[in-house]
């Protein structure tokens, strides 16, 4: 028989520290002792929503914005949300010492360079949240670090302040150009790879910018590192719908499930235009007609 | 393997000692230290959740249903939650059944659990070869056949919805398979009769049942004026379906009290799983809830000892198919052990009913 070894990952009930408006999002801080030493970046939590006597079964996936691992709570994370359903205007409305039951550190968190490379940092809307982690995390290893950040409007931009701080370079762009330059993060992107020779992109945000970051990133013969957003039940593995179709080392493409097998990605190897199907050369794909 | 480490405050369900109840049970021959087990597609191949919990302190792991060649399963979107429960069209994704032996079954044996092995097939000729492929794998606790998911390619093989075809297969996997491996089969909520379909099965050689699978259900996203899931339909789980699920396992056990069940559906907590054994069941698993608190299968076997303990019920046998005494013996305040003037065996006293428990 197997035994056991040194947990990864932790299964809690986090006290609730703050809760605050970051533009149209919120901050939330909750206890989670044991937590923060097991983070990277790039790690996500699930959260259980509604109290003990939930009917909302599924748990919400959030990236792991920052963890404190000392003070007097004894480990805390903070994670960034927006309202878009009942499970998140739940935890909204969360006051100060309610609980709510946390498991993580979830995932693959992004994979580190070796070497002080240079890196490009983008993302858009509250993608943002763990990519300041990550920053610490390759500036720790002497890498430049340049950051781009876009949402639809100003209100949507996440972080910027921190941005400013971490990046040896901040470009910003709105759909609407209410802040920074007009237009999408791809718009700026050549550019600023171009300008920094950038070795490694590393992006978070909604799918269809993931998918036009890797395509910039492998243009420029960068590597490319995605952190995708994809509904989950579990976050742990064992639900199976969190699935998108990735190319393997093999060069196999299988459905891989983004809770543990990602939420990184190499951004080679999604297969962007497919996310949302199976592909036909998929393993174990339908002979024709899909599994109706 | 890697645990999680567990640290819940103080919580209503919180359950520190478990009293001392015989837990023990047999599931249509296999005994089982625990009678809560995971359910088939909600905890893959067990791997996951000993992160979580020591998976060889429950009863056994179901397994994902395996099929005979690998699977990629549907597009996304995959689910829909809905109230109290969740809709689910993975469409039985999974790496076939020889990768499975190779790597998910042989891992659960180096880890000591006990496995059931749920199987599913578009045929009666891929049932037989996924039950004779397991013929020659040790230490596999019993078999579960999936005749009942609404997901399979083709809908009109259906088995679990028409009493002979589901027979049939039940048959085919009865003749493939080791004589002291328990056969299981998994039946449907969406038929008119359970009770025939139960019959039908257990006249095939079924050694028990388990029960019961999703119903079929539907969501549709009134922002995209579209089915919520990619395969238009799914299987509704989740407390939402409890009380269909105890109440098949009740007509069920009813009708044929000899027949051991294994009774799931949106088992949430140890009372839960209490209204499932006195229905009728010999043992439960423990499904979707999985997806909300990882932990769930051991603190429900927790919970369930519990709740027999404070009820009376010195051994788990004791308690199956105790809601089927006449309501004139049901015990008085204070369990059944005193209401029987300390008669250790509950059910020894109503050998007349006609629907007792197994005992």
């Amino acid at each position: 028989m197997t035994a056991p070894s040194q947990p990864r990952v932790v299964q809690t009930t986090g006290e609730v520290l703050g809760l605050r408006r970051a533009g149209d999002y919120h901050v939330l801080t909750l206890t989670a002792p044991g937590l923060p030493e097991l983070t990277r970046p790039g790690h996500f939590v699930a959260l259980g929503v509604g109290g003990p006597h939930t009917s909302m079964l599924l748990r919400r996936a959030f990236s792991i914005h920052s963890v404190q691992s000392r003070g007097v709570y004894g480990g805390s994370l903070e994670i960034v949300f927006a309202t878009h359903g009942k499970g998140t205007e739940w935890l909204s409305r969360l006051h100060r010492h309610d609980q709510v039951d946390i498991v993580g550190p979830l995932g693959r968190p992004f994979a580190l360079p070796r070497e002080p490379v240079s890196c490009v940092l983008v993302a858009g809307g509250y993608g943002s949240a763990p990519m300041f982690m990550l920053a610490d995390a390759l500036r720790a290893r002497g890498c430049r670090v340049d950051v781009v950040l876009g949402a639809a409007t100003e209100s949507k931009l996440f972080g910027v302040l921190d941005a400013k701080r971490i990046a040896a370079t901040l470009t910003i762009t709105t759909d609407d150009g209410s802040a920074g330059e007009k237009g999408r993060v791809t718009d700026v992107l050549p550019g600023v790879l171009e300008r920094t020779d950038a070795d490694v992109v590393y992006a978070c945000g909604p799918m269809p910018m993931l998918r036009a970051v890797a395509k910039v990133a492998a243009a420029h013969g960068a590597y490319s590192q995605c952190a995708v957003e994809e509904s989950m039940a579990c976050g742990i593995g064992i639900c199976m719908t969190c699935v998108l179709p990735v190319v393997g080392d093999d060069g196999v493409t299988r459905m891989l499930r983004s809770c543990v097998d990602g939420p990184v990605f190499r951004g080679d190897r999604v297969r962007w235009d497919e996310v949302g199907t199976v592909p036909p050369d998929t393993l174990g794909a339908p002979v024709s007609g899909g599994h109706s | 393997m890697t645990r999680a480490v567990i640290t819940h405050g103080p919580r209503p369900d919180a359950v520190s000692a478990v009293p001392d109840v015989d837990m023990t049970t047999n599931l249509a021959g296999a005994v089982l230290p625990s009678p809560v087990l995971t359910a088939s597609g909600c905890a893959a191949a067990g791997r996951e959740l000993d992160q979580f919990f020591d998976i060889t302190q429950i009863g056994a792991v179901v397994t994902k249903s395996i099929m005979l060649n690998p699977r990629s399963g549907r597009a996304t979107p995959r689910m829909a939650e809905t109230p109290s429960g969740m809709l689910n069209s993975i469409g039985l994704q999974g790496p076939g059944i020889d990768d499975f032996v190779d790597r998910d079954l042989a891992w659960l044996r180096a880890r000591g659990a006990r496995s059931v092995v749920s199987i599913a097939g578009g045929s009666i000729d891929e049932y037989t070869r996924l039950a004779s492929k397991l013929r020659h794998v040790p230490d596999i606790t019993a078999i579960e056949v999936n005749i009942s998911c609404p997901n399979v390619e083709d809908r009109g093989l259906v088995f679990a919805c028409h009493a002979a075809s589901a027979a049939e297969v039940v048959a085919a996997v009865r003749r493939n398979t080791a004589p002291g491996i328990p056969v299981l089969a998994k039946l449907s909520p969406d038929v008119t009769d359970i009770v025939e379909i139960a019959r039908a099965v257990v006249d095939a050689g079924a050694d028990g049942l388990s029960m019961i699978n999703t119903l079929l259900g539907m969501v549709i996203d009134t922002d995209t004026l579209r089915p919520a899931l990619a395969g238009v339909t799914g299987g509704l789980s989740g407390p939402a379906i409890r009380p269909v699920a105890v109440r098949c396992v009740y007509q069920v056990h009813a009708a044929m009290p000899d027949v051991p069940i294994l009774g799931m559906g949106g088992i949430r907590n140890g009372l839960d799983a209490l209204e499932f054994v006195l229905a009728g069941a010999s043992a439960v698993s423990v499904g979707t809830v999985t997806f909300h608190d990882p932990s769930a299968p051991l603190r429900v076997s927790r919970e369930l000892a519990v709740a027999l303990a404070e009820r009376g019920f010195e051994r788990l046998e004791d308690a199956v198919g105790y809601a089927h005494r006449h309501p004139d013996l049901a015990p008085v305040a204070g369990g059944p052990a005193r209401g029987h003037g300390g008669d250790a065996d509950p059910l020894v006293a109503d050998a007349d009913l006609t629907a007792g428990g197994e005992g």
